[in-house]
């Protein structure tokens, strides 16, 4: 240490031990910033909106009326239409989970328990690289690859089969969220059942119980977590999304985003708002299930 | 345990799971040599003419565009998320469940419902959008990623080891320095990381909160909508899966050389975890 060294660290000591006597002045100086941000900006816009699911809209001047109502709610509860759509968005949100989880299981349970080290690094970066790439890229292929023209119907004419012709459908928004969130489902799947000791599997077999037997008695539930862990995820994603059905869905594949998009683009936030709560509630239903079930601690 | 034939069984169908995962990748690259501009298949011939037709200004200034947001939403998320971490993790407060509950929120929430309340504040506000509406956007989520990916870290280290550089006379700087920092430095990297990718493609809230720029998912929105410039797209598209390979290759090689794929459960979580976090 220097001579004109000392001083600086001298003063870098007491600066220290000020906030080692003083832990709370310390947790105070780095939670405030982050915090004051966090609520200021998004709590307070979140806020705002809620509150505003209750306000409604003059249409006459366009200005909003801060009245406090129930129409918005009203409107959501009586409109048909509105029905239909929350269910399709529900619906699909749910074939989407129960497809990938099908899909990815096997896949999961490959990777974890059958394959060697090199053929598993190989399969985790094959579905690792396509979680990396542009979301929007991937719809787009889809919609290329569906279109009359595309790939899959000229696969199907060469080998003798009709034409599919399922692009622009539900169908087709079905297919492309299945391809685009299944490796949110396959990783947490891999997760869990690469965690099952091969202890229990071995404890199984000791005590009788067939290949079959262990698998739905041992394996199953311990792998579940990671099930709805990945489900959480594809639910949630596609129950959110509106750009899928925007680009690759037909006219009657409308999502909940994409109404709410269109109220906000013509100004009517409070219905926009109100009709955003459906997926929020729904989710925060699907949550709480999935924390009895133990998803969180397989995350 | 399993039979043969469930051993065989189970690898054909993870070999048709990749497949099913990689042959629309491996299209869109083939796509971006299509001589036509119309997209149908089979391709009537081939062409790297595309390759320089796609380097227009619109394409340069919203990748400019992109490339700004993406690294100052990653700035502030660096900052904010490693303090709200550390304090979360190093200490007992009134409301810290609270605290991390909120935290995540921004990728618990659908994206539509973040992107409509920053709308409308905005719009209450009387804020002009504009570049800095995207990053406060961008942001709200890339602070959850650092957050997460510093919090793990920490939570996995032990707070004795800055107790004992403290009691061998070491200052705060120091202490920080040699021994918080180490600890720390790879889940820093590996959550800018993330956050930039995440921030780099995002549309929904962008969407929202940008006002008449483009970011480069925005543009690509707007070709694919109106059908525009679709071998632009196709370009893009090539030029980005292959710049994308390029990290996750380079993250596998240091996860392989730790040894994280073949060693215990609590490498692989890690590395599940990082995965997931870059899902967002």
């Amino acid at each position: 240490m220097t001579e004109s060294g000392r001083p600086l660290r001298a003063a870098r000591l007491r600066f220290t031990g000020v906030f080692w006597r003083h832990r709370w002045a310390k947790a105070l100086l780095l939670l405030a910033p982050p915090l004051l941000a966090f609520v200021l900006v998004y709590l307070a816009a979140l806020a705002a909106l809620f509150i505003s699911s209750f306000w409604s809209v003059n249409p006459f001047t366009s200005e909003m009326t801060h009245v406090w109502n129930l129409d918005n709610y009203r409107q959501l509860w009586q409109g048909g239409a509105y029905h239909t759509i929350a269910y399709r968005t529900i619906g699909i949100a749910a074939a989407v989970t129960a497809a990938d989880a099908i899909l990815a299981f096997p896949l999961g349970y490959f990777m974890a328990r059958i394959a060697g080290g090199r053929s598993r690094a190989f399969v985790f970066v094959a579905v690792l690289l396509p979680l990396w790439s542009s979301y929007l890229i991937r719809v787009y292929i889809w919609r290329l690859i569906l279109d009359n023209d595309g790939v899959l119907n000229w696969t199907l004419r060469k080998v003798g089969l009709p034409a599919a012709n399922i692009g622009y459908t539900n169908w087709a928004v079905w297919l492309i969220f299945t391809y685009i969130w299944l490796p949110f489902m396959i990783l947490p799947v891999y997760g869990a059942l690469e965690r099952v000791p091969d202890s229990l599997l071995e404890a199984s077999r000791d005590l009788g119980a067939g290949g079959w037997m262990t698998f739905r008695r041992v394996m199953l539930p311990l792998a579940l977590p990671g099930l709805v862990a990945g489900s959480i995820f594809t639910f949630s994603l596609t129950l959110g999304d509106y750009i899928t059905p925007l680009l690759a869905g037909g006219t009657s594949s409308q999502f909940i985003g994409n109404v709410v998009y269109d109220n906000i683009n013509q100004g009517l936030t409070p219905f926009a708002a109100a009709f955003a709560a459906v997926p929020l509630a729904v989710m925060g239903a699907y949550l709480l299930i999935a924390r009895r079930l133990g998803a969180f601690e397989a995350l | 345990m399993e039979s043969r034939s469930t051993r065989v069984a189970l690898a054909v169908w993870s070999a048709l799971v990749v497949l099913f995962l990689w042959i629309p990748l491996a299209l869109i690259m083939v796509y971006a040599f299509n001589s036509s501009n119309v997209e149908s298949w089979p391709m009537p011939g081939f062409t790297t003419h595309w390759f320089h037709a796609a380097w227009t200004s619109e394409v340069r200034t919203a990748l400019w565009l992109s490339v700004r947001v993406g690294l100052t939403a990653t700035g502030i998320a660096l900052v904010l998320g490693s303090m709200a971490a550390f304090a979360v993790a190093r200490f007992r407060f009134f409301g810290r469940d609270a605290v991390s509950f909120l935290l995540v929120l921004p990728i618990a929430l659908p994206g539509i419902v973040t992107g409509i309340a920053l709308n409308s504040a905005f719009d209450v506000g009387k804020v002009a959008l504009s570049t800095w509406t995207i990053v406060i956007g961008h942001a709200t989520f890339c602070v959850v990623i650092v957050y997460n990916n510093v919090l793990a870290r920490l939570r996995r280290s032990s707070p004795s080891l800055i107790e004992a550089s403290q009691d061998l006379g070491a200052d705060g700087w120091q202490t920080f320095r040699f021994v918080v920092w180490p600890v720390l430095s790879t889940a820093l990297v590996a959550g800018g990381l993330l956050a930039f990718a995440l921030s780099f493609d995002e549309v929904i809230v962008t969407t929202f909160t940008a006002g008449a720029q483009n970011t480069l998912p925005l543009l690509i929105l707007g070709y694919i909508r109106l059908g525009q410039q679709l071998p632009v797209v196709n370009v893009i598209a090539f030029a980005m899966i292959v710049l994308t390979a390029i990290p996750v290759l380079l993250a596998q090689r240091l996860m392989r050389d730790t040894g994280v794929l073949r060693r215990g459960p609590a490498e692989v979580t890690e590395a599940v975890e990082t995965a997931q976090i870059a899902a967002y």
